[in-house]
């Protein structure tokens, strides 16, 4: 009696068990889908800082390696006047473009410490 | 058993040693070696231009433009520039001095031994750099290292020296190693969004056309300096030729007279040694 009583409790927690999980997938369904319907939020104010000030730091650091490009000086000042005209989507695009660039310009630049000599005339 | 067991332990070491030696002698900067590899290079790739004939830039290359550049050697673009650099050069300054006293043989005939090193400073002295500091030592203010009053001025000095062999010294002082090995560094490493190195255009595709215009190649690239360029309706300096050769790979240009643009006109200047002097240039 006490084991049918066992395996009994065994298969009811199995079932409650079931019905938690389908719940938790119903519930996510149901937030992804009014998310995908929801436009993404407009970038902001904050947004734009955080990645101007990274892009920014990067330049610097390409600077210091006196290689820094000029299309990642224009995507930062392009960064600024997108900001300062309140278009924080387009500043936010750009100060992710300027960091790329001066990213890369820092790639190029470590690269070819000793990668140059493969070019030399001997 | 000990003393069998140190003699191969010595030998290696011995090997590594020398080994070591050997590789720091393959990278000890060679400027006698480097030049000849370089001027080897060229004459090989265009057998049939006489050696002077580089200083010519893309009109060596071309025998249509080599015509042109014949004609307009006949009225040259560039005369203005070279009238107005021989009268600034002979007007004295307010202390009575003139250029003349900066330079020695009263800086005509001397644009062959620019730039040198100069070993109490540590640095490489452009001729550019040499008239901004005669200028300040006469309580003048200094010029634009790119526009038109450098241009005349150092166009005037190396007409005076046309025909003189480029003459660079390197002497025997690891900073003057070191400068002219930095120069080298410069010319060869690439830079710029485009990925550029100064020697992948005027090294491997000098005679080759980079949209409208064809390639000089690096040997003699200096000694045409300064140049009437027709692109810029008006005269260049050495460093505006510099920094525009950055912008156009997308680099950020140095600032003018900076030690890394210091040393690559040493360098490049080095190469050229023994080509004559042909500024100031034409080019398209």
């Amino acid at each position: 009696m006490s084991m049918i009583r066992k395996s009994g409790d065994r298969f009811s927690g199995r079932i409650m068990r079931k019905e938690s999980a389908m719940r938790n997938i119903a519930l996510a369904t149901v937030l992804l889908l009014s998310g995908a319907m929801v436009p993404a939020l407009a970038a902001s104010e904050a947004d734009f800082k955080a990645a101007y000030a990274a892009a920014e730091a990067a330049e610097k650091d390409a600077g210091a390696l006196r290689n820094r490009w000029t299309t990642a000086e224009a995507a930062l000042a392009e960064a600024k006047k997108a900001a300062a005209a309140g278009d924080f989507d387009a500043a936010l695009a750009a100060a992710k473009e300027a960091e790329a660039l001066a990213r890369a310009s820092i790639f190029q630049a470590t690269s070819e410490k000793d990668r140059w000599k493969d070019a030399e005339i001997r | 058993m000990r003393v069998r067991l140190l003699f191969p332990s010595a030998l290696t070491a011995l090997a590594l040693t020398l080994l070591a030696q050997l590789s720091f002698a393959a990278d000890a900067p060679d400027p006698v070696a480097d030049a000849k590899a370089f001027q080897k290079y060229f004459t090989t790739k265009f057998p049939k231009l006489k050696p002077d004939d580089f200083v010519n830039g893309p009109y060596s290359m071309n025998e249509d433009m080599h015509r042109q550049w014949e004609e307009k050697e006949q009225f040259p673009p560039y005369e203005f520039a070279l009238e107005a650099g021989k009268e600034m050069f002979a007007t004295p300054f307010k202390t009575g001095k003139t250029y003349a006293d900066c330079f020695a043989n009263g800086g005509i005939g001397i644009r062959q031994n620019y730039p040198y090193f100069d070993e109490k400073e540590g640095k490489v002295v452009t001729l550019e750099l040499a008239l901004n500091r005669c200028r300040e030592a006469n309580g003048e203010t200094p010029y634009s290292y790119v526009k038109d009053e450098m241009a005349s001025l150092t166009a005037y000095m190396a007409f005076t020296s046309r025909g003189k062999p480029m003459d660079i010294k390197i002497p025997n002082d690891p900073r003057a190693l070191a400068a002219y090995e930095s120069g080298k560094r410069y010319f060869y490493t690439r830079r710029g969004q485009l990925n550029f190195s100064c020697a992948s255009c005027h090294v491997q595709s000098p005679g080759e056309r980079i949209r409208a215009e064809i390639l000089a190649p690096a040997l003699g690239i200096m000694n045409a300096l300064p140049i009437y360029r027709s692109e810029w309706s008006g005269m260049g300096t050495t460093s505006r030729r510099l920094i525009t050769c950055n912008s156009q790979t997308r680099a950020v240009p140095l600032e003018p007279q900076s030690d890394e643009y210091r040393d690559l006109e040493y360098y490049l200047s080095y190469m050229s040694n023994g080509l004559p002097i042909s500024g100031p240039g034409a080019r398209p």
